[in-house]
């Protein structure tokens, strides 16, 4: 494909519903108060476990977000989220929703959706309960027949199907139309980024006009806690929530999980100017990697965290050179900082003291799937604004990291390019660039 | 698009028909079926009690020597992929550091991995003693559980059930370092993450791909949920062989089971080069979504089939009747059977009682993010023998399924073929194939 063929693509609505906020304003009014996201998990009870607390989305209503609450009754949480998430997005780019008869000038077929999307929650008390009925302890055996008797009994089909990780794109679809490429994929911490970017892709090539793009996750449940808490990936600073995300400091001790739904619209030049809808920004380059390293950790070079970024600048034709601001993966772990730091000077050279690269996720903790269409709605927000999101509680910096983190308050910058970087669990690596609008 | 679609020149698969894919290509020729009584738990207090279940194997002899200990940390799911991309690359003639590190062919940074992965579920077997130290008044007790049962598993224990290992595991094992994603769209995802792949090297960002997908849907949970959504048969236990009956007039649910396949694609300029043996080119790709509020099922018209294979044709620039061969979903789910051949049949236009379709599901079971990927594999096998294996038990067609089922097995020159699926939860993908000549 040659380049003057392809598409601009352009974004033209935004939708969150996250843990600093049920709408995007809220949610960046939050970020500019440098406010955490984190108390006591009040989703189950964590009180045994190593970590208590966590982001929760506070005070949402499902039913307040959709005309036909009964289609979407059954949803986990995060599927429930993802509807308020794209209603938002979609009132902004006047997309008309949950109606036969749209009246936007959008062709459904060439409408789709990309979300990078995580599964449910298993049914908790009968999903236990059923091992415990059916397992002998004596004889560390399962007797299957009394295990099928408790789920066959007790376990719900909607309650099941609804942990499939499709199923937020497949509440979108109901809510919005689309029929255009529909895809889902879950590449743990990098996946809505890689939703945005392979969506930004799809626009290019001219196979939709529009498309849904983000993520939806909620590992706030005992099963996600408990992987989380034995890889000891997540902090243990229990008496003091709020100041436990704290990336790029001496101190950190793990990330803090979170949950949530970002949605952008994403959506060609000449239908967003057709439609006559406001452009907020346009989206550049996108570059995927693979450490092929070791699914435990990181590559020691931060070779496929380099190897991301430097595609996703020559994807945009652009130079380290040109990036204002870097949104980080920031997760608060001893490693990821580390390794991100490292891949960050690799590709900015001499200017990577000088590119302000913070951690939304020091207020918001770590939205895993959801978290790269968040933090890249923040990045937007931040070339609208032209001001940089800080890193909070950065109060007693790693020595060994010394790049400019935008560390406690929000900074006011010129900000006309953002670099946006996530890196999911197992060595896949996102990136996406995103540019101030201009004709 | 206007580049160049890539051409396919490696098949790697393991199915309830054998350990290779030559395995699943003389099964299907001979009507075979590898569905059987479930031997991996006990299945008598389920509803289906069959599945499609893979011969024995043992993990270790697909992966190099230096790799071994991570094998401990592959779920059944991630060692089935493992197994086919070991035999995709090897059937390409490509030689990636999994097997000889002097001598490696491929490059790493331009080689891209895009795998359909299902929700994996995690092992009961594992969590069951670490559960037994959690009860109170005989009843689970969440805080015990977080403050000494979690401490039973194994440190690494989530890393096991994350979709996206398959694509990390394969891609360490053979140092594949260009774009990777996991692609969890269930039943859809072999096909989806194929169309990706082709869409990656179409616009250049890698000259080679390992795509394909797997699933091990033989776990109880798995499978318990496929029983309480009445997608699985109940009918057919006295009957394994008969049970899935893909658009006949007797099908009454899916059998599901468990596989990984893998496509090597490339780009074509590549493939001549290093004269590599070509099966096929992609030729179009399209995908839409079906929109039911009863979204365990296909919406009765199978609109999102339809528009999927319409965009596939439009794609591929060619008209219905070129089809020579089509390889529908086929689930056996009798009301999904219907509205799928109404989607093949709107789309096709008055051809499609002409072009012989081949369900393959009756003989191989329904191996969820893996299905695709097998009908592409056998779609490739088609293509280069010149031979439609007949279908199975679809002796009694649906009247309300008018498509040309294979009743016999054919010689024919078979320039292109088409793949559909769907999948619950509603996304839906075709993928014409083209002869490479």
């Amino acid at each position: 494909m040659n380049e003057k063929s392809k598409n601009r693509v352009v974004i033209t609505g935004m939708g969150i519903v996250c843990p600093l906020g049920n709408d995007v304003k809220t949610m960046w009014d939050s970020i500019l108060n440098c406010r955490s996201g984190t108390a006591a998990n009040t989703i189950f009870d964590a009180s045994g476990y190593p970590t208590k607390f966590c982001a929760e989305v506070k005070n949402y209503d499902l039913t307040k977000h959709t005309k036909n609450p009964e289609l979407h009754k059954n949803s986990n949480r995060h599927s429930g989220f993802v509807v308020g998430a794209a209603g938002e997005a979609c009132r902004q780019a006047r997309i008309d929703i949950e109606t036969e008869n749209p009246n936007d000038g959008i062709d459904r077929r060439k409408m789709g959706i990309y979300l990078g999307a995580g599964d449910g929650s298993v049914d908790n008390e009968n999903f236990f309960n059923a091992i415990v009925q059916g397992w002998d302890d004596a004889a560390a055996k399962m007797d299957w027949q009394k295990w099928a008797a408790v789920a066959f009994g007790k376990m719900q089909p909607y309650r099941e199907l609804e942990q499939e990780p499709n199923m937020p794109a497949a509440h979108i679809a109901m809510l919005t139309g689309a029929r255009g490429p529909v895809r889902s994929c879950l590449t743990a911490c990098a996946a809505s980024t890689q939703a945005v970017g392979e969506a930004f892709k799809i626009l290019q090539s001219g196979q939709a006009d529009i498309m849904l793009a983000g993520g939806a996750h909620s590992m706030i449940h005992p099963l996600g806690v408990t992987g989380f808490n034995r890889l000891t990936a997540l902090s243990t600073r229990n008496d003091s929530p709020q100041t436990a995300s704290r990336p790029f400091t001496a101190s950190r001790d793990g990330f803090i999980i979170g949950e949530g739904a970002a949605i952008v619209i994403l959506e060609t030049l000449e239908s967003a100017k057709k439609r006559g809808v406001e452009i907020l920004a346009e989206i550049i380059g996108y570059g995927s990697s693979n450490d092929a390293f070791r699914v435990t950790d990181m590559h020691e070079e931060a070779r496929g965290a380099v190897q991301a970024i430097e595609a996703a600048l020559k994807d945009a034709n652009l130079s380290y050179k040109d990036i204002d601001y870097v949104s980080t993966h920031g997760t608060s772990t001893a490693e990821n900082d580390s390794i991100e730091t490292l891949a960050l000077k690799k590709v900015f050279k001499e200017k990577a003291k000088n590119t302000p690269a913070s951690s939304v996720k020091s207020m918001l903790g770590h939205l895993i799937g959801a978290a790269g269409a968040t933090e890249l709605i923040t990045c937007i927000l931040a070339i609208r604004d032209n001001i940089l999101p800080p890193t909070i509680n950065l109060n007693d910096p790693d020595p060994n990291l010394d790049l400019d983190y935008v560390p406690n308050k929000p900074r006011k910058a010129q900000v006309d390019i953002a670099l946006n970087e996530s890196f999911g669990f197992g060595g896949q690596n996102n990136v996406v660039i995103v540019k101030r609008f201009n004709q | 698009m206007t580049t160049q679609m890539p051409v396919i020149t490696g098949l790697g698969a393991i199915t309830p028909l054998g350990l290779s894919y030559k395995d699943l290509w003389l099964g299907l020729c001979q009507s075979k079926c590898g569905i059987n009584r479930i031997t991996a738990f006990d299945p008598s207090g389920f509803t289906c009690q069959i599945a499609g279940q893979v011969p024995d194997f043992s993990i270790r002899d697909y992966v190099p020597k230096s790799m071994r200990k991570t094998t401990k940390l592959m779920s059944r799911d991630i060692e089935l992929a493992v197994v086919a991309a070991d035999e995709a690359f090897k059937d390409a003639g490509l030689t990636t550091k999994a097997f000889d590190e002097q001598n490696v062919t491929i490059n790493p940074e331009r080689t891209a991995i895009i795998l359909g992965a299902g929700l994996i579920s995690c092992d009961l077997v594992e969590l069951a003693p670490a559960v037994a130290k959690s009860i109170t008044d005989g009843k689970f007790d969440i805080k015990k559980w977080g403050s000494q049962g979690i401490e039973l598993l194994t440190p690494l224990w989530l890393l096991k059930y994350l979709p996206n290992m398959l694509a990390c595991h394969v891609g360490i094992i053979h140092d594949i370092q260009g774009p990777s994603n996991s692609i969890t769209c269930a039943e859809a995802a072999g096909h989806l993450a194929i169309g990706e792949a082709a869409q990656i090297i179409a616009r250049g960002d890698a000259d080679t791909a390992l795509a394909g997908g797997g699933e091990a849907k033989v776990n109880p949970i798995v499978h318990l949920r496929q029983c309480l959504l009445k997608r699985a048969t109940a009918d057919y236990n006295n009957n394994p062989k008969g049970a899935c009956r893909p658009f006949d007039a007797d099908a009454k649910g899916s059998v599901f089971g468990e596989a990984a396949a893998c496509v090597i694609m490339e780009n074509p300029e590549n493939a001549e080069k290093r004269g590599a043996k070509v099966y096929a080119q992609i030729a179009g790709l399209g995908q839409s979504c079906s929109i039911n509020s009863k979204y365990e099922f296909l919406e009765p018209d199978g609109k999102g089939i339809q528009y999927a294979i319409e965009t596939a044709l439009e794609d591929a620039k060619i008209k219905p009747d070129q089809i020579d061969l089509i390889i529908p979903h086929g689930t056996g789910i009798f009301d999904d059977d219907v509205a799928e051949a109404r989607g093949i049949e709107k789309a096709l236009a008055g051809a499609a009682d002409k072009i012989p379709a081949l369900p393959t599901k009756s003989m191989t079971s329904n191996t969820g993010a893996a299905t695709g990927t097998v009908d592409v594999v056998a779609a490739c096998c088609a293509m280069k023998d010149g031979i439609i294996p007949a279908a199975k038990n679809c002796e009694n067609i649906n009247k309300n399924c008018r498509l040309n089922i294979a009743k016999e097995q054919m010689k024919k020159d078979i320039k292109y073929v088409l793949c559909c699926s769907y999948t619950y939860g509603g996304q839906t993908a075709a993928i014409v194939l083209k002869k490479y000549e």
